[in-house]
């Protein structure tokens, strides 16, 4: 059994514990649970997902700070947990997602992009001389095949889907506030309400634009679609992640 | 003399009104002797979707294979079928990564692929031995005989074509294109592919 220092079983990351456990990445889950809370909730026409952005002193010019990222234009991703292994983790999301346009002329679906930075997130539990990535993500996306997703990501690996999902300090409580929250019919404009609500729960401070960071998936509608299939001016098509402007996130404290 | 006319052989893809479809002539030659009159060059890839392989008979066999591979393990991976576009990427990017050392092969693909609005588009598209993408809104030629077929599909195709009038005029464009080539001919298959059937003939041609 895995004791308070750890025991035998905390070191190697590759040996199970007697109980069968991999006691690094359980290590590994509770740096997760120390980080800020971040949520994802999938509404009927898209997903909104948010985190707070809160750093540790005043003379910090936050701008700098990203806690959402845009991987490709039809996918974003959000953590909780540590922001230098989450970095490392987006910069291998968008050469994946670039690698794949390059092979299919398209972006990868949420599902598959979200699978290959499981199997990079898994790597780290199985090879020698590294640690498991401390962070857990949300991933939200569209695609034509799927519709909106949201997935979530754990340093074992392991992904789930999610209707709504939370991570990091307060999961627990923001999930059961979640789950309080949401139905199936739920609209993005709503969802983006509940989505601040719930990260109000656990909020120390004040709630502003500038501790706030919101990403948004908005469904494309039959017309856009049948457009974008032509290419349009630039042959790009329409990005369907977005992240909310401070003025954008402003307004929605604001309601 | 090239290698593009070792082995002889020539395919060629026409748009029709929400029809598509693909032929190419059964020869296969050793230089100007004929080896088979069976040596199908066509190859389904998915209901939908069928890819012309005309050129090095080796690299035909090679490449039938190496598509297989890549469409069966998109096919798990993304939990669905490959579309049209997406599957002409697949076929401009693995020959791309051969640019120096090339599969002498001009890939012809032809399919139908799903509008969101859930209709069908007819799709057709040809690539050079290294992968640059030609999407035409009428008709692709590849092989020996491309000049030729080219000449005649000018002559014969008209827009909003119905799949029994795509088929004679695919067949005639086919026919005519391959009896003023000498590395192909000796007979032909057609394919035309609709919404919910795929039409197989095979035709006989001149046999010198």
């Amino acid at each position: 059994m895995a004791s308070a220092d750890g025991g035998a079983y905390s070191y190697s990351l590759t040996v199970f514990s007697p109980s069968g456990k991999l006691v690094q990445i359980e290590h590994a889950l509770a740096a997760v649970s120390q980080g800020t809370t971040s949520l994802g909730i999938k509404a009927s026409n898209g997903i909104v997902i948010a985190t707070e952005k809160k750093s540790s002193s005043i003379l910090i010019d936050d701008s700098m700070i990203e806690k959402v990222a845009v991987v490709c234009p039809n996918i974003g991703i959000v953590y909780s947990g540590m922001g230098p292994d989450f970095r490392v983790l987006i910069a291998r999301a968008r050469k994946s997602a670039q690698a794949y346009w390059k092979m299919y002329g398209e972006y990868p679906p949420a599902r598959v992009l979200t699978q290959e930075i499981a199997t990079v997130m898994q790597q780290a539990t199985q090879s020698g001389g590294v640690r498991p990535y401390g962070v857990s993500l949300l991933v939200a996306g569209w695609d034509s095949h799927r519709g909106p997703s949201l997935f979530q990501v754990d340093p074992s690996g392991s992904f789930w889907a999610w209707k709504a999902s939370a991570i990091g300090k307060n999961m627990v409580n923001a999930k059961t506030f979640l789950e309080k929250r949401y139905n199936d019919d739920i609209s993005l404009e709503d969802a983006i309400h509940t989505a601040l609500l719930t990260l109000k729960e656990g909020f120390e401070g004040q709630m502003t634009e500038k501790t706030i960071e919101i990403g948004v998936v908005t469904v494309p509608t039959l017309e856009e679609l049948e457009a974008g299939k032509i290419g349009g001016e630039t042959g790009r098509p329409k990005p369907t992640f977005r992240k909310l402007s401070e003025e954008e996130v402003r307004d929605y404290l604001a309601l | 003399m090239s290698i593009m006319e070792y082995n002889g052989g020539s395919v060629i893809a026409m748009v029709g009104k929400d029809c598509v479809a693909i032929a190419s002539d059964l020869r296969l030659g050793n230089q100007a002797l004929s080896i088979s009159s069976n040596f199908q060059k066509i190859f389904p890839v998915t209901d939908r979707i069928y890819l012309g392989l005309p050129g090095l008979a080796t690299d035909v066999t090679t490449l039938r294979e190496r598509f297989r591979y890549r469409v069966n393990m998109y096919t798990i991976k993304e939990e669905r079928e490959i579309e049209p576009e997406t599957f002409a990427h697949l076929v401009s990017s693995t020959l791309y990564e051969h640019r120096f050392g090339q599969y002498f092969i001009e890939p012809v693909i032809a399919g139908l692929s799903k509008t969101p609005s859930g209709g069908v588009k007819p799709f057709i598209a040809a690539t050079d031995i290294i992968g640059c993408l030609n999407f035409a809104k009428d008709f692709v030629v590849a092989g020996t005989a491309s000049s030729k077929l080219f000449g005649v599909a000018e002559g014969l195709w008209e827009p909003d074509l119905e799949p029994e009038d795509l088929f004679e005029t695919i067949s005639q464009s086919l026919l005519n294109a391959v009896d003023r080539d000498a590395f192909s001919g000796w007979g032909a298959i057609v394919h035309v592919i609709t919404k919910d059937k795929v039409t197989t003939r095979t035709l006989k041609g001149r046999m010198d």
